[in-house]
């Protein structure tokens, strides 16, 4: 019987058993993040300690005095966890060879929200990624201050209508575009960077998984869609992930050693329109505006696939 | 007998942390505190410490690194100074929310604007409030002393909570004193390693820093409160342990001559050092003036002030730093230990050496000529900016 052809037989049978974020948590219904946070404990194993900055995640998962974290969890502040993270990763390091906690390798996992990656956070995770911890660093944006309620970010995408860049009769949302976050952590030197979206949650396992492996600094951009912020409904949460890449408007891909691949490849994106027309955060959108975003999208797009078909892994350039 | 070594204070303090084994230093650089860490990192680097020293990129990350590490079990140490320490802001309270021992340094400086790198005490006193146990050196000796004290009061299961150590700016940091080194082996016998009461770390699974309610905040800030100020107990047993071993006694409050004296200078920090000379030179004239050090800040030493001063007609309290429109941040404490005593003594508050400018012996005999002079009985907020031009 061929896996491929079976793969939705097989798929199952790839993943960790073990629950480490468990049910009963306060997420709301159709959390893509939730759903996200769940497959990367599962990717990690037990052997993880988790850094969460402040946000959905954090408040949902840890009203004391329940938890919903079955790995080691250490919640500091919004800034700082990509900076707390170095601390784990350092007293993990120096620990383990003064032989005063056992002796097996442990994964610093520091994770935020895209408001305490993109925006706040940004400052210390640039400065973690420049030391070179072995510290793997996991953003789940969701395009918003979802916690706070839907006010935009560095992650917002062009047009979207938040609570703090409204759309109105003298507005149409954000008038910036998305900060592209995984280029400027490639540009750090990071030897594994990839994008991923638990809509193809075999995918973003792998990555997890390799990330882990990595002795130093990793970086895994996940898109969490946010039925609440978005405007959406909450069963096309998984879906909305798939369109999301199917437009080309969130690439899924890696770049291993400075060698960049799309893992997720389509033959043809489909219209943009497809994506924004589900989504009340886009809904003012004029047919100009949906045709800029298109060209942006494409050109984006484009950008990415020549760095795909040009650009050599760092250890086959001559130093 | 341990041998008196001559050095800069900035590097006694290092060298003092060095012999505590800290497992993580993670630190920003900022004057006048930088000496500290650097001299931690030539101690790594020359094999003599093995810790992970962490050069991050701001004094947020260097708290925040400092949370991270002790938090998964090691033993932290940070040190800074000025916007250093407000940066530090947000997460300090953090660190004694969460119960963590972190030992901090503060080389005290003042604020901006303007801006200004010398001395005063603005800068601890913006983070009064943050669940730190504070204490203030006057001398070279003390730092060494006080570093090595901070770490065993720091982890004692009955305090767990995070300390600074204020030595000032400059007037200590930068200057070079003789001082006595305990011996590695003693500072072992003294200090013990650290036994983390939580860590997260796959083998203890738990979850630190979680949200809390109105259901639990409070109990978690009367958890906090109830520690801090059953600490005094546990420093000043330490303190006595340490005089024991080593000869040298610290107290809360510390008394220097003031058998007979009817007006008593009281200061925080190396301003006590000067005031003994002063306090020296006004006596030999036959002046009644004494001085009360005083050495902890937080928790604030209630009794221990009452006592020192009981008999006296009257203070004068020399703060470093101004709680604007209202207050010497020290004096308003010393006010309220003695608000309702029976024949209290009268408080004149000066505020005085601000933005690192000298106070002299003859300023000292200035302020005690005022104290002298102070009436009982009248209680007023009145504080003075003390030798201002213009004023």
């Amino acid at each position: 019987m061929s896996i491929v052809a079976n793969f939705d037989l097989y798929a199952p049978r790839l993943v960790n058993k073990e629950e480490y974020f468990v049910h009963g948590h306060r997420a709301c219904q159709g959390c893509a993040e939730a759903l996200a946070i769940r497959l990367m404990c599962k990717a990690l194993g037990k052997d993880a300690v988790i850094i969460n900055a402040t946000g959905c995640m954090e408040v949902v998962s840890s009203l004391y005095p329940t938890t919903a974290w079955k790995l080691p969890w250490l919640h500091v502040a919004f800034p700082n966890s990509a900076a707390a993270g170095s601390g784990v990763s350092a007293a993990l390091k120096v620990l383990r060879r003064k032989g005063k906690i056992s002796d097996r390798p442990v994964k610093a996992v520091s994770i935020g929200g895209d408001g305490g990656t993109f925006d706040i956070g940004l400052q210390a995770l640039s400065g973690a990624m420049e030391r070179g911890h072995d510290l793997l660093y996991v953003c789940f944006d969701n395009e918003a201050y979802m916690n706070t309620g839907i006010q935009r970010s560095g992650a917002t995408p062009f047009g979207a209508s938040t609570t703090t860049h409204p759309a109105g009769p003298a507005s149409t949302g954000k008038s910036a575009w998305k900060k592209n976050l995984t280029e400027i952590m490639i540009a750090h030197n990071v030897p594994y960077v990839a994008t991923a979206c638990p809509s193809y949650p075999i995918d973003f396992i792998r990555k997890v998984e390799k990330a882990k492996k990595v002795k130093g600094p990793a970086f895994i951009h996940v898109l969490a869609v946010c039925p609440t912020g978005w405007r959406c409904a909450s069963e096309k949460a998984i879906s909305m992930g798939r369109l999301a890449s199917e437009t080309g408007v969130f690439p899924i891909y890696e770049v291993v050693d400075g060698k960049y691949s799309l893992t997720i490849k389509h033959d043809k994106l489909r219209p943009v329109a497809d994506y924004l027309k589900l989504q009340g955060r886009f809904r003012h959108l004029s047919p100009d505006m949906v045709k800029q975003v298109q060209e942006r999208v494409v050109q984006e797009y484009n950008k990415l696939l020549d760095k795909v078909d040009n650009l050599h892994a760092w250890s086959e350039l001559k130093g | 007998m341990a041998k008196r070594v001559g050095m800069e204070i900035a590097l006694a303090a290092a060298e003092a942390v060095a012999l505590c084994k800290p497992d993580v230093v993670a630190a920003y650089p900022i004057t006048p505190n930088t000496h500290i860490p650097e001299h931690l990192s030539d101690l790594v680097a020359e094999g003599k410490l093995d810790a992970e020293f962490i050069c991050v990129e701001s004094e947020h990350s260097a708290l925040s690194a400092c949370i991270g590490a002790s938090a998964a079990g090691a033993r932290a140490f940070t040190a800074t100074s000025s916007q250093g320490l407000l940066y530090m802001g947000e997460v300090m309270p953090v660190v004694s929310g969460m119960r963590l021992p972190v030992v901090m340094a503060i080389g005290n400086r003042a604020l901006s604007a303007p801006i200004n790198i010398w001395n005063d005490h603005s800068d601890i006193m913006s983070q009064r409030d943050m669940g730190w146990i504070s204490i203030f050196a006057s001398n070279g000796q003390e730092v060494v002393d006080m570093m090595i004290q901070a770490f065993k009061i720091a982890e004692d299961r009955e305090v767990m909570l995070p300390i600074n150590v204020n030595l000032d700016g400059f007037q200590l940091t930068h200057v070079v004193e003789a001082m006595l080194f305990p011996s590695q082996k003693e500072v072992e016998k003294f200090l013990p390693d650290y036994k983390p009461f939580a860590q997260v770390h796959p083998d203890s699974v738990v979850s630190m820093g979680t949200l809390g309610l109105p259901e639990y905040y409070a109990e978690s800030l009367k958890a906090r409160d109830e520690a801090m100020k059953g600490s005094k107990k546990v420093i000043v047993r330490t303190w006595k342990e340490w005089e024991k071993i080593f000869g040298r006694l610290y107290e809360p409050v510390m008394k220097y001559r003031t058998e007979g004296a009817e007006a008593l200078l009281v200061t925080m920090g190396s301003m006590g050092e000067t005031a003994e000379a002063a306090i020296d030179e006004m006596r030999s004239k036959g002046m009644p003036v004494g001085l009360v050090k005083l050495v902890l800040w937080r928790p604030f030493p209630f009794e221990e002030i009452r006592a020192a001063v009981k008999g006296c007609r009257s203070l004068v309290v020399m703060d470093r730093a101004v709680s604007f429109g209202a207050c010497g941040p020290v004096a308003a404490e010393v006010r309220s230990a003695l608000y309702d005593q029976p024949d209290a003594p009268a408080i004149v508050s000066e505020i005085i050496g601000l933005g690192g400018r000298d106070v002299l012996v003859q300023d000292f005999v200035a302020l005690a000529e005022k104290g002298l002079k102070a009436k009982k009985g009248k209680q007023t907020e009145e504080y003075e900016i003390y030798g201002v031009r213009g004023s």
